[in-house]
């Protein structure tokens, strides 16, 4: 026992991994680590800036209440609406488009709703939803559980105001959702990046993709430091800056590959995107 | 069934490697469930033997308080500590969040009540043959409480091993005060949830069974200092 | 070291508490009245043996003395010079042995790490009381794998130990065989033979004859009889006695 006490106690005052030097913390939603993306950033602005950047990887809607409670420095989210809401809130002072990709509708390689011959998504879940085949939806306030429910008014279906048994909510991260949907042969909408770089979809395909509603961007978010006093404003704007640095968008372009990215650089010179200016009020 | 030999099979590699990431989130388990059990030993055996010895008013309501705490939803004791050492909460001034300070923290409250209520029973049990005796010799109340708490060493061993395990196991608090940090808070619970997310499901598993034989490791440990404790003393 | 080199040196017993005075005494519990207005004064000196059936109040009677329950009327006070000491120039030993998960050494050695005795002068005190007790031999094995014997001894090496100037005994050999009933009983006397007054409880009649010098006789929580020892067993005064001596049980 009392060896055993001891031992413990040498475990417990052992000291923590060294973090020497300044870091950030980032909120970034899970496709963006899932898929590898910030493994292949960080260590390059890291080695550029001295700045160790810490990831808080959750839905868009988590990233963006950490960036509300002040507990993060930026966020990467994909949630324009939301995101719009949060910078008019003064919680950030300024947000930058940094790269894009798009969401697929994904199934059953059987396909039994056949939404692969429809010509766009709002075409798509109609089918489903006259099927009624299973269809899995995040409902974690994710951007994608966000740009799925705009998919679906578009569509003139409304989910959410009834049960229904055909449509079910997960409550969880894409790559839960995407194990229960492979089990379950349902449909669901994912992010292609997350989509690429899962391990076991099983049957699960793509079926329609394409369509302009799946264009899904990715905005950086600086939390406010005059909102939020321990906000690190001055390191967190390093990091965007950096993320639409020429330097940043040939990282963002060239992962995995630049023949074939899983994200795409926003191209066009960045201009501030905020209503109020680059500078906080 | 291929998924659980590529599982073992994987499990298999990264102890063999002794692959470094692996390693580092291995030690930091050991670190963060370790430090909480100190702390939650240091503050669960003194209360749970006091609250054993001792007669006073409320004292059934608090032992059902306790009991029921050894049950707290690791993500509620999770939530909680978030909301107090977040930057907009109470302790957010000490910057403890995503930090394994924090996770120590959360695993303590979770620990501490399992300890406390153990320890209450058992010392309560070995009062009730030796504390007269205790008394007739003399020992105050410090002193009746350390005795009760030696003499109940080898079930508040396994007390202490129950901890550790709940510790070790849980993920609702960790992932969500630690925030899954790579190289920071990442521990062995929170890199399985991470690697099911992507789709790594051999990854995933191979990292919960190094998990349960880590588990098997330390209470076999601790059984064979119990077996040589008790042989040489009892 | 031998006992008599011991029982030469000043100082033991430690301290002149006696005598002890019951005054008015009763106790209940859950609504009985176990003990009834006890009046009595306990002096330094004979061997006092409380005799009784089982269910009459020694056991209780004597954890009052010791300290270890409060009266529910009346006082138990000690009345020597150093009554203020009394708390520690008393001990008891329980029917059943209490022994700690620990050596015997260490079990007598707890006693005195309690009475504040420095760490030298621990060791040659449990050394020569357990070898007072013939458990020298014994001294680091286990006290609870001792036999039932044993483990009596050691509990009253470990009150002895604590060198007291009484000794409160609760059916010391209830559960010993003769052999090792005549080894305590030895052992109680050589404890006496060093000054400590002994107090012992007991419902067996062959036992008190041997230790009592005088017996205090307990029925139903009533102090019916207070003699000299051989005078109680010539001519006891109650019915109660009587029938008790004649092996009646009520």
């Amino acid at each position: 026992m009392p060896a055993l006490l001891g031992l413990l106690l040498l475990l417990a005052v052992s000291p923590a991994p060294a973090s020497a030097g300044d870091f950030l913390t980032l909120a970034a939603t899970t496709s963006t680590r899932d898929s590898g993306l910030l493994d292949h950033l960080l260590p390059r602005f890291q080695s550029r800036t001295g700045i160790e950047v810490r990831v808080i990887a959750v839905g868009s809607g988590r990233a963006l209440e950490l960036g509300r409670r002040g507990d993060v420095d930026v966020i990467l989210a994909h949630d324009r609406t939301a995101e719009d809401r949060f910078l008019a809130a003064g919680h950030a002072g300024l947000r930058r488009d940094v790269m894009w990709n798009d969401f697929v509708l994904i199934g059953p390689a059987s396909d039994p709703a056949r939404v692969r011959d429809r010509p766009g998504i709002v075409e798509a879940l109609r089918a489903i939803a006259e099927a009624e085949r299973p269809f899995l939806s995040r409902g974690d306030a994710s951007g994608t559980h966000a740009a799925e429910l705009r998919c679906w008014a578009a569509a003139g279906i409304p989910v959410a105001a009834s049960a229904r048994g055909w449509y079910r909510e997960t409550g969880s991260g894409q790559g839960a959702t995407l194990h229960v949907a492979s089990q379950l042969d349902s449909y669901l909408l994912a992010d292609r990046a997350t989509w690429r770089s899962f391990r076991s979809p099983g049957t699960l395909r793509i079926l329609l993709e394409g369509d302009p509603l799946l264009h899904n961007p990715y905005g950086a978010l600086l939390v406010s430091s005059a909102r939020h006093p321990r906000a690190k404003e001055a390191l967190g704007r390093q990091l965007v800056d950096w993320l639409v640095s020429p330097e940043g968008q040939a990282a963002i372009g060239a992962f995995p590959s630049t023949d074939d990215p899983l994200f795409h650089p926003n191209v066009r010179p960045s201009a501030p995107q905020t209503p109020s200016g680059d500078d906080p009020a | 069934m291929s998924d659980l030999v590529d599982a073992f099979a994987t499990a298999f590699r990264l102890i063999v490697d002794l692959d470094p990431d692996l390693v580092e989130i291995v030690a930091l388990s050991l670190r963060v469930s370790g430090a909480a059990l100190v702390l939650a030993a240091l503050l669960g055996l003194p209360f749970g033997a006091a609250v054993g010895l001792l007669r006073f008013r409320g004292r059934r309501a608090l032992i059902v308080l306790m009991n029921a705490a050894m049950g707290l939803p690791p993500v509620f004791v999770g939530l909680v500590a978030y909301m107090l050492l977040s930057r907009s909460g109470p302790l957010g001034l000490l910057e403890l969040l995503y930090t394994p300070t924090a996770m120590i923290l959360a695993q303590t409250a979770l620990v501490t009540p399992i300890v406390a209520a153990l320890t209450r029973q058992a010392v309560e049990d070995l009062a009730d043959e030796l504390d007269e005796q205790l008394r007739s010799l003399g020992a105050g109340f410090a002193q009746r409480a350390g005795t009760l708490l030696y003499e109940g060493r080898f079930t508040l061993a396994t007390t202490l091993l129950a901890g550790f395990g709940r510790a070790i196991a849980e993920v609702g608090a960790v992932i969500i005060v630690g925030g899954n940090i790579a190289h920071l808070t990442r521990v062995m619970t929170t890199a399985i949830v991470l690697e099911t997310n992507r789709g790594d499901l051999p990854l995933a598993l191979g990292l919960g069974i190094v998990l349960v034989s880590l588990a098997v490791l330390v209470n076999a440990c601790a059984q064979g200092v119990q077996e040589v404790a008790r042989r040489v003393e009892s | 070291m031998s006992k008599a080199e011991r029982t030469s040196e000043p100082g033991r017993p430690t301290a002149a508490v006696l005598p002890l005075r019951l005054e008015g005494v009763s106790y209940s519990a859950g609504g009985h009245d176990l003990l009834h207005d006890l009046d009595f004064v306990l002096d330094a000196g004979p061997r006092s043996v409380i005799l009784g059936p089982n269910g009459s109040g020694k056991s209780l009677l004597l954890r009052l003395c010791d300290g270890l329950i409060e009266p529910t009327r009346g006082r138990v006070v000690w009345c020597g010079p150093d009554a203020s000491r009394a708390a520690e120039a008393r001990a008891l030993v329980f029917q059943r042995p209490v022994l700690l998960r620990r050596s015997a050494r260490a079990n007598v050695d707890y006693a005195l790490r309690l009475r504040g005795v420095d760490t030298g002068e621990r060791a040659q005190r449990v050394a020569a009381v357990l070898e007072d007790t013939r458990l020298g031999a014994l001294a680091d094995r286990p006290a609870r794998r001792l036999s039932g014997g044993e483990q009596q001894r050691l509990a009253l090496a470990r009150a002895w130990a604590t060198e007291p100037s009484v000794l409160f005994l609760d059916e010391p050999a209830s559960s010993l065989d003769p052999g090792s009933t005549r080894a305590l009983e030895d052992a109680i006397r050589a404890i006496q033979a060093t000054g400590t007054k002994i107090v012992l409880t007991t419902h067996d009649l062959a036992q008190a004859e041997r230790l009592a010098d005088e017996i205090l006789f307990l029925h139903g929580g009533r102090l019916l009889e207070r003699a000299e020892a051989t005078r109680f067993f010539d001519g006891p005064e109650t019915k109660e006695a009587q029938a008790f001596l004649r092996g009646e049980v009520d």
